[in-house]
């Protein structure tokens, strides 16, 4: 039509831009191979600092390349006089500016200006500062950035209230960077450390700290950047992980305990400054030498009234957040963790009853929430047998998936896990060493290699689960006082000449229901 | 002279340089028509243009001058054009759309120290702001079916004795007005020196009337006070065109609103409501959940169904939202007011909300050097298409062809015939006999320079916008735009401040209360705020200049009785957006030329091929002179765009009759 632009076709333009390539291409080839030819003549001069500064701004990801510049460069720096080597590092910063715009994200341009850096004589570190910052607004995730501002707020002394400022304006801008937040939780123990622990941040900026997570996740409640951030205040507090336990198994001289008794109570002093435990102390008996079981069931760490009281109030803003976002997990999953911490057994009903929610609201990590259910209810029976001084543990019916904490089970004389939905025993169930009775009828287990050199176990009862091999029950050979074995509902049963193969495996099974 | 003989014939003829007109002009040269644009202004964009300070005083004094331009001798010129069988449709010279116009000033008129010039400009500025008012106001009386300044109330003694000065240049403006008036002057000024001495540092940073005069380059003042929704309708089809390649823009830093007396942040991006400190957290989960059911509430019609008959206040009321997130929401947000429905407030709050976050935390973008800029933009994109450009030149008339009721041709102001297929005009050069109606709305307009932010922040360097709800139910609701130095509009040290509403009266009686409430508004010229500490902390104004604006967005091709290829755009409409005009631009588009993609990307310039035989070989419609004139005029516009000075432009079409003599 009469007056219309005519334009090239776009099959046009291909064949353009594929010559335009190979163009490219060859040029690049050749000169690298002029570079390299270069580097093994050992030519160190200005023709070597412009052939590379050409590949590399086109490739700088060149690794060789830069290495080569950096030989060059201090060769030159021997010759000079101080003003001249200043200026051919400051344009090699400049040089490496225009390569960043290539990829911001190149591993050789950053650590090449690191460098640079080193070898200049007066680097200029407020420049520095302020490419950190013009790369960050261009890209808040850039971690080589983030890498390379650490260096030069190190090196150029910025102090760490300016730093938290800077992480206010990111965290401003925007609050679902985890890098800012990550960094806020570093500086917070430098600028307010806590009087004693001085890993932790002082009472009064925490609460400060509380209200900004707050403030991000009331506004945006499934962002999970101020949640972490948020557990780790709470972590920083208060010692969440309310059982700090150990196991160990020494060696102790003969003679140092008695052998009269049997058990001991001992204090023990840990290696951790501020704790004393009393332990209870129970020789082993372990065919070869004289070896002591040392248990310890620490206590859990009390929480101050004053922390207490944080973490209510912290509960309290939590819930509020859930009566608008009745399905928000992650408000969810932190507001059992603050019931935990507060006080595990009197909140257990409601702890449960978020943990269906979760799994509702959450159905690809289930597992996740039932294992960790699972733990949480260990935990509280644990500490019910603690206070009632028991050794008999009960968790029947209480859906458990996992065991754990068994470590702090070593005292234990009767377990019943009945009715979970247990798939194995792990193991760590080895550990139970007073373990007399073991009951785990109606759960899925298939594996029982925790049910291993166990000296007093006689009596194990499992059934209807998933014990298909007779392989599987090995290890109970292992357990020599085992007299009583219920099997009755496993696949096992379906295994040729199960009695005699099974009489065979464990001669000394008397009472055996298959 | 060839230059000055247009060719006799072209596809579209477009009159008027608007929005509407020049996108349409872009669309159809664009697309290979042949694009005669022309408007009777010395400068582009009609309504929409953008002047410096300097300029819009002259703007000011053409709008009063309007009047001496006369008309009848030239109808017996383009008479002799019109054959049997034919029609003249005549169309008007007078541009009347634009009333009741008011300048006052505030600026202190203090000489300042280093002036080199010697001249003590001082004394004419309180005066002179009164003249132009006046000025203003005497023309009404005399102009009758005109438009500067209906104020017929004001014509007092005073007018005569200052109509010397009114006729004049400015420049002599500043010398005749010394005589008298510095008298007055020193007065104040001994007034001024008696009162205990102002700190040496206030004194630097007043900005005198002489100041604003000096530095007036640096102003563009748009008459449409206009933002850019991110998503809306003019930011996709400049990004479709390739268009925005010929501007630049900025951010609007923050929405504000005016609420108990106080000027507020809105939140309304994630970024604002974290940082809010007037929200409490329950608050902000409210008003981000509210935010994020609006985004697709088409999704969830349970939760508004009951309401679509119902305002959107009574919905926001029954979503438990508390005072502050109505009010945000209702005026700020969806921009609605207290009657909308519903379901049209959720879709204004959707809008707005999907607009968020494209080019920063606020949903528009603002033009540099002015809302202007933009009809200049795609004129240049016209004229790189081979349109050609002739300012200062207007049409007189329609030559309509009897039978079938078309026209076919136009005859110019210098009596040449130029024959077209279609003719595209903007509203105001119709004349009166071809409309149906002639009851208008109207748009009430402001324009302020201030000396300081209606909120003050960090950065000195922020657009704000700024929703004020009636002060009375009667009232309309105002918006403001405050404009800083770094959008190119004004000069560093002030703000530029548009103030637009629908009108219910002049546009002094609609603005000026909001004005008295934001701002100090000083009684006597240069005086510092008073001694209260709440008039001390509002910004003062320097500068004012009102006035109505027609309002013909609501019209269409049934309101005028002209043939079926003329094609009328309205005028700017009173909405925050322009997509009103873009739209009409694509419909008129769609009529002209039923089958022809609407501003299709342009090339890459490395794509075009050109053809051996030398510019002149793709025929007028791709003379590669006229591209190149017209893209050098329109470039230097950009770096200053002075009327006054786009004489590239307006040389094509000299004023004199020479031209058409010479046939």
């Amino acid at each position: 039509m009469h007056g219309r632009v005519k334009v090239k076709s776009t099959a046009q333009q291909e064949e353009e831009k594929r010559k335009e390539r190979e163009k490219k291409l060859k040029a690049f080839v050749s000169a690298r191979d002029a570079v390299l030819r270069k580097r093994s003549a050992g030519e160190h001069d200005e023709e070597a600092l412009q052939l590379t500064q050409q590949l590399l701004s086109s490739n700088p990801d060149f690794a060789t390349l830069w290495n080569y510049r950096r030989e060059v460069l201090l060769q030159l720096e021997t010759s000079r006089e101080k003003d001249e080597v200043q200026k051919l590092y400051e344009s090699e910063l400049h040089f490496i500016e225009a390569c960043l715009k290539v990829n911001p994200k190149s591993y050789g341009c950053w650590h090449h200006r690191s460098w640079v850096n080193t070898r200049l004589p007066q680097p200029d570190w407020t420049r520095e500062l302020g490419l950190c910052d013009r790369c960050l607004s261009l890209d808040e995730r850039n971690f080589h950035c983030w890498d390379y501002r650490r260096v030069v707020v190190k090196e150029s002394g910025v102090s760490v209230e300016q730093e938290l400022q800077f992480t206010d304006r990111l965290i401003g801008s925007n609050f679902s960077n985890y890098s800012s937040w990550h960094y806020r939780s570093t500086l917070l123990p430098q600028l307010h450390p806590q009087p004693i622990h001085s890993h932790r941040v002082c009472e009064e900026q925490l609460l400060k700290e509380y209200e900004l997570a707050h403030n991000a996740f009331f506004t945006d409640p499934n962002d999970q950047s101020a949640w972490f951030y948020y557990r780790w205040l709470l972590g920083r507090g208060v010692c969440v992980c309310i059982f700090n336990c150990l196991c160990q198994l020494c060696d102790l001289p003969p003679g140092s305990v008695s052998d009269i008794s049997n058990e001991h109570n001992l204090t023990v002093h840990w290696t951790e400054k501020y704790t004393h435990r009393d332990c209870a102390l129970y020789t082993g008996e372990h065919r070869e030498r004289r070896s002591v079981a040392c248990v310890c069931v620490c206590g859990r760490s009390e929480l101050s009234v004053e922390k207490s009281s944080v973490l209510q109030a912290e509960l309290q803003s939590c819930n509020q957040l859930l009566e608008l976002e009745p399905q928000n997990k992650w408000c969810l999953l932190t507001i059992i963790l603050l019931m935990r911490a507060l006080d595990p057994l009197g909140h257990e009903k409601e702890t449960l009853a978020h943990f269906q929610t979760l799994k509702e609201v959450d159905p690809m990590r289930s597992s996740y929430y039932s294992d960790l259910c699972s733990k949480f209810l260990i935990e509280n029976t644990i500490l019910k047998m603690e206070y009632a001084e028991v050794r008999v543990f009960s968790l029947s019916n209480k859906n458990l998936t996992t065991l754990c904490h068994l470590d702090q089970l070593l005292l234990v004389t009767h377990i019943n896990l009945s009715s979970n939905q247990l798939l194995r025993l792990p193991p760590q169930f080895a550990m139970l060493q007073c373990l007399e009775v073991l009951e785990a009828d109606d759960n899925a287990i298939e594996s029982l290699e925790g049910l291993y050199h166990l000296p007093k176990l006689e009596e194990v009862s499992l059934r209807n689960n998933q014990i298909c091999k007779l392989s599987d029950l090995e290890s109970l050979a292992s357990c020599t006082k085992l007299t009583r074995l219920d099997l009755r509902g496993n696949p096992v049963h379906k295994t040729a000449n199960i009695d005699s193969e099974l009489s065979q495996l464990l001669p000394l099974v008397t009472a055996l229901s298959l | 002279m060839a230059a000055e003989d247009l060719p006799s014939q072209f596809d579209v003829v477009i009159l008027g340089t608007g929005l509407t007109e020049s996108v349409i002009a872009a669309a159809c040269s664009r697309v290979g028509q042949s694009v005669l644009h022309l408007d009777r202004r010395n400068y582009y964009a009609g309504n929409w243009a953008s002047f410096t300070f300097n300029g819009l005083l002259s703007w000011i004094e053409q709008y009063k001058n309007q009047q001496e331009v006369q008309i009848t001798e030239l109808e017996q010129v383009w008479r002799s054009l019109i054959d049997e069988g034919e029609d003249a449709v005549p169309l008007s010279a007078l541009d009347s759309s634009i009333s009741n116009l008011e300048v006052f000033c505030y600026a202190s008129e203090e000489e300042e120290k280093e002036e080199e010039m010697k001249t003590p400009l001082s004394s004419f500025q309180p005066v002179n702001a009164e003249t132009v008012s006046e000025e203003a106001n005497g023309d009404s009386t005399e102009a009758h079916d005109t438009v500067t300044g209906d104020d017929t109330t004001a014509s007092d003694a005073k007018t005569p004795n200052e109509e010397h000065e009114v006729s004049e240049p400015k420049e002599d403006q500043h010398t005749s007005d010394i005589s008298e008036p510095s008298q007055s002057q020193e007065e104040k000024e001994s007034q001024l020196s008696s009162s205990p001495a102002d700190p040496p540092v206030e004194v630097q940073k007043k900005i005198t009337y002489q100041k604003l005069v000096k530095e007036g380059r640096r102003f563009n003042i748009d008459l449409v006070s206009k933002l850019m929704y991110s998503r809306g309708a003019l930011v996709d089809l400049l990004i479709k065109s390739n268009v925005s390649r010929y501007a630049e823009f900025k951010n609007i830093g923050r929405i504000l609103t005016y609420r108990n007396g106080k000027v507020e942040q809105v939140p309304c991006s994630r970024a604002d409501v974290f940082a809010s400190k007037q929200l409490t957290v329950v608050e902000k989960r409210m008003l981000m959940k509210f935010l994020t059911f609006c985004l697709d509430f088409e999704q969830h019609p349970e939760e508004y169904q009951d309401y679509t008959e119902k305002p959107f206040r009574e919905f926001l009321k029954n979503k438990k939202l508390t005072e502050n997130l109505q009010h945000f929401i209702l005026h700020s947000i969806a921009m609605v007011t207290q009657h909308t429905l519903t379901e049209e407030g959720l879709k204004a709050t959707q809008h707005f909300l999907r607009c968020l976050g494209r080019y920063g935390n606020t949903p528009f973008l603002f033009p540099l050097y002015g809302l202007g800029e933009i009809p200049q933009c795609f004129c240049r994109m016209c004229a790189v298409f081979g349109g050609i450009y002739c300012l200062r030149h207007s049409v007189e008339c329609l030559v309509v062809d009897k039978v079938s009721n078309k026209v076919k041709a136009v005859i110019d102001t210098r009596g040449q015939r130029i024959s077209c297929s279609h003719f595209v005009v903007e509203d105001s050069y119709i004349r009166d006999e071809q409309r149906q109606s002639t009851a208008y709305r109207q748009i009430s307009r402001a324009v302020l320079i201030t000396d300081r932010s209606v909120l003050p922040s960090e950065s000195d360097q922020q657009i704000s916008m700024v929703t004020i709800p009636p002060l009375e139910s009667s009232a309309p609701a105002v918006r403001m735009v405050e404009l800083c130095s770094s959008s190119m509009t004004c000069m560093p040290g002030t703000y530029l401040v548009h103030l637009t509403c629908s009108s219910s009266g002049k546009a002094q009686e609609d603005l000026a209360p909001v004005i008295s409430q934001l701002f100090h508004v000083s009684t006597i010229p240069g005086e510092e705020p008073s001694e209260g500490a709440e008039e001390r902390s509002k910004p003062a104004v320097l500068w004012v200049m009102y006035f109505n604006m027609r309002d013909t967005s609501a019209l269409d091709s049934s309101s005028y009785s002209l043939p079926s290829n003329v094609h009328v755009c309205t005028g700017p409409d009173d909405s925050l957006c322009s997509d009103y005009s873009i739209k009409l631009a694509e419909s008129v588009f769609h009529h002209i030329l039923p089958d022809e993609e609407f501003c299709p990307p342009a090339p890459n310039p490395e794509d075009i091929i050109y053809d051996g035989d030398g510019p002149q070989a793709e025929g007028p419609g791709f003379d590669e002179s006229t591209n190149t004139e017209a893209d050098k005029s329109l470039a230097e516009e950009e770096g200053n765009s002075e009327p006054a000075e786009m004489d590239s432009v307006t040389q094509q079409a000299p004023l004199d009759m020479t031209p058409a003599s010479e046939e």
